[in-house]
């Protein structure tokens, strides 16, 4: 059996390898992914706690977990899509409407 | 057997997952992303959550990498620009924030954090049952009221997606007709589509 330790650290990795993605990268859907990468980290430390304790809740957390995501998707590509439309770039930096 | 598995599909995962935020063009990102996906769904296989991995599988690395790859498809993104001082600024300080992160979660999980022995195997061997089906009577006796909120959020996820992706045309009032043409079967519902 996998230690419990093993999975929170590969969880915790991939959580902190998705906020680097967020603060590192210009431009907005590569920041959707790794938002997406934020996500996958907690439902595998839903799965590995479900393991751990013999219970299917966690389980049914991750379901509902992607369930929100899916929307989220939709929405978010949905507007950046907009973005597009509106000023020709995905680019965060160049998005400043509301810089003073 | 098992943890080499695991060693191996976390490696496949966590470089998978670095090279989609350092490849500079987009549609590698998503495949890599494509890819992570995978090697996750087979680390829930080996962890006995079939159900969840095989679902990664068909949302996540189906239906929601589709919908990634038709975005950057439809507005064309080549290659990003990173140039720049404040881009090398911002990637210095991302990267070192990170690894400040890590290094606290690995000491926190070294440490006085670490996690209490397992629970003993009772409720998944006595029931005889597949883990699927144990789900949906779970999810269909004491989170039944949680699951039909999620219907609800998938609604309203629905026709919010549509509000936003059509909402750009009626902003723009100086060609209405031509604008309008070709969504004339939605025509009828223009007056809930104003206040967005």
């Amino acid at each position: 059996m996998i230690p419990l330790s093993w999975l929170l650290l590969l969880s915790a990795v991939l959580f902190c390898i998705g906020v680097i993605g967020v603060l590192v990268r210009r431009n907005a859907i590569v920041i959707f992914m790794s938002i997406e990468l934020m996500l996958n980290a907690a439902n595998l430390a839903f799965v590995a706690f479900a393991r751990h304790l013999n219970s299917l809740d966690g389980q049914v957390f991750v379901f509902f977990v992607m369930t929100v995501a899916a929307a989220e998707v939709a929405v978010g590509l949905a507007i950046i899509v907009n973005l597009f439309r509106l000023r020709e770039t995905v680019f965060v930096d160049e998005i400043n409407l509301l810089k003073g | 057997m098992i943890t080499v598995l695991f060693v191996a599909f976390a490696a496949i995962l966590v470089v998978s997952s670095l090279l989609v935020i350092l490849h500079r063009s987009p549609v590698t990102s998503a495949l890599f992303l494509v890819l992570a996906f995978c090697s996750l769904a087979a680390i829930y296989l080996l962890l006995h959550a079939e159900f969840i991995g095989l679902v990664q599988v068909v949302v996540y690395a189906g239906a929601i990498m589709v919908l990634f790859l038709f975005v950057i498809m439809y507005l064309n993104l080549g290659q990003d620009v990173e140039s720049g001082a404040t881009v090398v600024l911002r990637r210095g300080l991302g990267w070192l924030l990170g690894a400040a992160l890590v290094a606290e979660g690995a000491l926190l999980l070294a440490g006085r954090l670490a996690p209490g022995p397992a629970a003993p195997p009772a409720l998944a061997a006595a029931a005889g049952a597949g883990n699927t089906q144990q789900i949906g009577l779970l999810l269909y006796s004491r989170y039944l009221f949680p699951f039909e909120i999620t219907s609800i959020i998938l609604l309203v996820a629905m026709i919010g997606v549509i509000v936003i992706a059509r909402g750009l045309r009626e902003a723009a009032p100086a060609e209405p007709a031509a604008a309008s043409a070709p969504a004339g079967a939605a025509a009828p519902d223009d007056a809930p589509g104003e206040d967005a």
